[in-house]
């Protein structure tokens, strides 16, 4: 067993016409996608919530504000999950619901 | 805390109208969508960590947070913040908008940015329409998709309402504040005609989805008790508006079947009627009692009241009689100060009940409403006794002008008991 990192990254488009009622679909979402990994027995750890802000340093001490408004997708969070290899880590990537809303999930082995 | 589906998706409606009312309150109208959008990226980060983390203790202050952040972010990053805002706010010498800090989510700043929010959607500027849809999205947090499902309409069409409904807000400067004194008495009465119409929209709704209805009339409800919680909006009117969509409210498990059919008032099952709200209706009926000013409010709920007396519980002081008779004397003078349709039409079926069909048909071929299906329902629906051609003739000119397969199939059996 392996671990994988899973970095889910969501686009950065409109989201003020989603409703309530596809808020709550979408908790119910992100919840079945975790839960359907735990279950299995595969989910190392839940990872930390990145906030949608910051900055970023590049080279030359330039600063800006995030790449995440010249990129279309901005990296969301992130979970650590068991795996064989990265076949079997990218099939525990289906379902997550960033793929949904035209997002991505990037798999990624994680070294001791 | 147990948060099942639907008390998550009432969490997100509820304070969606309280963040939006906090920034908007701070920053001003003109960036109501701003507020709109910080909003639902607050939501969307909400959804993806609660689903994954779990949702937290208190949800409602992770959202505020979380939504802070979010702003304070917003406002220095593009800047607007130093350039134009601070300006402005310095100019008006405010000391209550210490808004450095950020927007404020203390209880009692949520409940005044919401009533100044009321008072700001329920602006005259806006044209009646609009302002139903902006108060659905904007006072009760409802999405776009339901806005829309409820006026049969699109998203498109219901975007580009509230697109220029926001855009006028704008442009003709409108504040978030309370009316001056001698301004309230006027803009209550819009406030509370746009919860007459929203709670309206959900009684006879175009839609048929029955949550949504209710979830219409509960929110028009919230809406009001929200003004008797300030004292410059605790009006007698405000009360009776109050009482008024508690007594029709009552009546909801009952006139509808499970099949979404509705249920006609004379075949409902009285024991359907909720006994809790009717009793809130006559508690906010007499807080409405006093002061001078009797408006078509207090009409309408102490008529709506009659309706909710079980007949069967007449005592021999209170008889169907005296029912009718206090029904035809409020219709009276509901007339004077609302005349429509609907309400002479109204008092006429009362005028029927109190003196029966002559003096009724007499009034009723005064008027000609001829597109009106109600008109020629309440015809045939006079002359059933007396004149069985008549009342076919009417019967069916009504059948001819119903908008609902349900009013259709009522009228044909009306037709097919004539013989």
């Amino acid at each position: 067993m392996k671990e994988f990192a899973l970095l889910f990254r969501q686009p950065s488009y409109d989201y003020s016409n989603i409703s309530p009622n596809e808020m709550q679909a979408l908790v119910k979402k992100w919840q079945d996608w975790v839960d359907g990994i735990e279950k299995q027995g595969k989910l190392v750890n839940k990872g930390p919530r990145l906030a949608n802000e910051g900055k970023v340093l590049k080279s030359g001490g330039v600063i800006t504000d995030g790449p995440f408004v010249e990129i279309r997708e901005i990296l969301g969070s992130l979970i650590v999950v068991n795996a064989d290899d990265l076949e079997e880590a990218t099939t525990l990537a289906h379902g997550c619901p960033a793929i949904d809303q035209g997002g991505s999930v990037e798999i990624r082995p994680v070294f001791g | 805390m147990d948060y099942t589906n639907q008390t998550l998706k009432q969490l997100f409606q509820q304070e969606f109208s309280k963040i939006v009312s906090v920034i908007s309150k701070l920053y001003g109208l003109q960036y109501i969508e701003t507020a709109e959008d910080i909003v639902s990226e607050t939501f969307l980060l909400a959804a993806e960590t609660w689903g994954i983390k779990g949702i937290p203790e208190n949800p409602a202050a992770w959202l505020y947070v979380v939504a802070k952040q979010k702003t304070l972010y917003h406002f220095r990053r593009n800047k607007i913040y130093e350039k134009k805002v601070i300006p402005e706010l310095a100019s008006q010498k405010d000391e209550e908008n210490n808004n450095s800090a950020g927007p404020d989510f203390s209880l009692s700043n949520i409940k005044d940015s919401q009533l100044q929010m009321m008072f700001a959607v329920c602006n005259p500027v806006i044209a009646s329409e609009a302002q139903i849809g902006l108060a659905l999205r904007i006072l009760c947090g409802f999405g776009i998709d339901e806005i829309a499902e409820a006026f049969l309409s699109n998203k498109e069409t219901i975007n580009k309402r509230l697109f220029r409904a926001k855009e006028k807000l704008r442009n003709e400067n409108v504040k978030m504040e309370m009316p001056t004194e001698d301004q309230l008495a006027n803009r209550i009465d819009n406030v509370l005609h746009v919860i007459y119409l929203l709670f309206n929209e959900g009684y006879y709704s175009r839609t048929q989805n029955q949550i949504l209805q209710k979830d219409f009339c509960l929110e028009a409800l919230r809406l009001g008790l929200l003004l008797t919680e300030n004292d410059k909006t605790n009006l007698p009117k405000t009360n009776a508006l109050i009482a008024l969509m508690c007594f029709h409210a009552s009546r909801f498990n009952a006139r509808q079947t499970k099949e979404n059919l509705l249920i006609l008032y004379e075949q409902q099952n009285r024991d359907l009627w909720d006994k809790d709200l009717i009793k809130q209706g006559i508690h906010y009926l007499n807080l409405s009692a006093h002061g001078n000013e009797l408006s078509t409010y207090h009409l309408e709920a102490r008529i709506a009241s009659w309706h909710c007396i079980n007949e069967d519980s007449y005592t021999a002081n209170l008889t169907g009689r005296e029912k009718w008779d206090d029904i035809l004397q409020l219709y009276d003078k509901l007339i004077k100060i609302n005349y429509s349709p609907s309400v002479l039409l109204n008092r006429i079926y009362a005028l029927y009940r109190v003196k029966g069909e002559q003096s009724a048909l007499s009034e009723a071929e005064k008027l000609n409403f001829e597109n009106n299906h109600f008109y020629f329902l309440l015809l045939g629906e006079l002359y059933k006794n007396i004149d069985s051609v008549k009342a076919r003739i009417n019967f069916q000119k009504a059948y001819s002008l119903a908008k609902t397969e349900l009013e259709r199939e009522d009228i044909m059996v009306k037709i097919d008991k004539l013989g």
